[in-house]
């Protein structure tokens, strides 16, 4: 079912080359999308790790016109996968700033919550949605989600707070599983996608019966 | 070899993986050099990527004269506490104490740089020593692989920095990038004496003949100064661009700025090129690379 599917990376800054090799290696296809045209070839978005301050500027640029239909297709419900600037980019919410994102997600997250580079980190993490074995969760002057409200799933949380969560179609992680040979949450966004696509099917089905 | 991390408790900081993260997540972006919080406010509103903090922009270098050493403390941490994104600043060659300092301070990554004075003419900072990131430039593949055996998690091909003139880049560039070419198609037994030939770390050569790329991020820098310089230095191949006097010896920085990032996030696409590219003041006045007499040449600094 896998191959089926193909995953749009955003590929406006950042490292979307590390995610198209994960999602390739998973089985799926692959595009960088970088204009509107594109958003209609692809069954799920990943809004890579980059810098958010640099994609908050292409926000307000009337020539880049990708933006607001990305918004319409993740509010309808396409699956979207943003890892460390991607969740700064889906919450609602990012303290001490109002820069340009999509404010899609009920959680309020904090940039630079670990401080300069030399506080960046690797650290093993236990994620049961991801099975008994730890994840090796690279940190790289990552964000911390402080808060969230009850729509939103906890999915990890390590002492400075919570680094893994979905709502609905959004998943987001504070690390960077890319970078890593640990395919597992790739994985779970796939089948998030499989997931998708059978509610729309069955609602394909309940309407051509009614 | 980064360690293996048995439970939650044992966070590592500083691991080769950690390093050479950071500049994976700058890649198509530009970093700017700036040599004050106003100019580092400027350059994060562009949408920089990261900011170079230094007191002098390579052309007033050149035009200064005397030695260039690694900026005041002071206004770095005036830099640092200004902006949101990474900062960045220059050592000396070989000045490993310069850099000590520079981590001290809580700068994000450290340019070991030809563009400063040199502080040890044979013998480069060994980088393996530091908790964060080194950017190192070069001229060629085996300079690249020399500064990657030593540690350094990024590595910038270095132009002639401070002349406005674009030829060097795209020179070191296309050298790097062609000799990556060259390794993936040549016969395994002519790979010790290209690695010989070229004063690289033979285990960095296997690797390289074999993924075609370079371990690490692999930017450029030292002359861009236009768009244009920008979008056709991407389209040569590198992840990214730095930009130094081309921003700030011009005649409207922010718009300049704004526009660099912009050709270098949508590098393929000429229309928009074309249009980003139409009245940006002038451009910083520049100086043939080639006018330059053999003292006055930094890419010749290191080895």
């Amino acid at each position: 079912m896998v191959n089926t599917f193909t995953v749009g990376i955003l590929g406006l800054q950042g490292d979307f080359k590390e995610h198209q090799n994960m999602i390739e290696r998973l089985g799926a296809k692959s595009i960088v999308v970088k204009h509107i045209s594109q958003l209609d070839s692809i069954d799920g978005l990943i809004i890579p790790g980059g810098e958010s301050t640099a994609i908050a500027k292409l926000t307000e640029d009337a020539a880049v016109d990708i933006f607001e239909a990305m918004h319409n297709k993740i509010l309808a419900g396409m699956p979207v996968y943003g890892t460390c600037m991607g969740s700064i980019f889906l919450a609602k919410d990012i303290e001490g700033s109002c820069q340009g994102r999509l404010a899609l997600m009920d959680i309020t997250v904090k940039r630079n919550a670990f401080g300069p580079q030399k506080f960046s980190r690797e650290q093993e993490i236990v994620i049961p949605i991801l099975g008994p074995e730890p994840f090796p969760a690279v940190f790289i002057r990552a964000p911390i989600i402080t808060s969230c409200k009850s729509s939103v799933v906890i999915l990890a949380r390590i002492n400075e707070g919570i680094i893994m969560a979905r709502q609905n179609n959004m998943l987001i992680t504070s690390f960077h599983p890319e970078i890593t040979d640990d395919m597992r949450v790739h994985q779970y966004f796939l089948s998030m996608l499989e997931s998708n696509k059978l509610t729309n099917f069955s609602e394909f089905v309940y309407l051509n019966r009614s | 070899m980064v360690a293996q991390i048995k439970n939650a408790k044992d966070a590592k900081t500083g691991t080769e993986l950690v390093k050479k993260a950071l500049p994976q997540m700058l890649k198509g972006g530009v970093i700017m050099d700036v040599v004050n919080a106003e100019q580092a406010k400027v350059a994060e509103a562009a949408g920089a990527v990261a900011v170079m903090a230094l007191e002098r922009v390579p052309a007033d270098i050149r035009a200064d004269g005397g030695v260039a050493r690694m900026s005041d403390p002071e206004l770095i941490v005036q830099i640092i506490d200004s902006v949101s994104i990474p900062v960045m600043a220059k050592v000396r060659i070989g000045h490993f104490v310069e850099a000590q300092i520079l981590q001290a301070l809580g700068v994000d990554c450290i340019d070991e740089s030809e563009v400063l004075t040199p502080a040890d003419d044979e013998y480069h900072v060994d980088k393996t020593k530091f908790e964060i990131p080194f950017v190192c430039g070069c001229r060629n593949l085996g300079e690249a692989l020399r500064r990657i055996g030593e540690g350094a998690a990024m590595i910038r091909t270095k132009g002639e920095a401070g002349t406005g003139d674009v030829v060097e880049a795209v020179r070191h560039a296309r050298a790097v990038l062609g000799e990556l070419r060259k390794l993936t198609v040549m016969p395994q037994e002519e790979l010790m004496t290209y690695a010989k030939n070229i004063g690289a770390p033979f285990e960095l050569v296997l690797q390289v003949a074999k993924t075609g790329k370079l371990p690490v991020v692999n930017f450029a820098a030292g002359g861009i100064a236009t768009p244009a310089d920008a979008a056709l230095m991407m389209q040569i191949g590198v992840e990214g661009v730095f930009v130094g006097s081309g921003i700030f010896k011009s005649g409207d920085p922010q718009k300049r700025a704004e526009a660099i990032v912009k050709a270098t996030t949508f590098y393929n696409d000429p229309e928009m090129l074309a249009n980003l590219s139409r009245n940006l003041g002038e451009p910083m006045v520049g100086r043939s690379a080639s006018s330059l007499d053999a003292r006055e040449q930094l890419a010749v600094r290191g080895w």
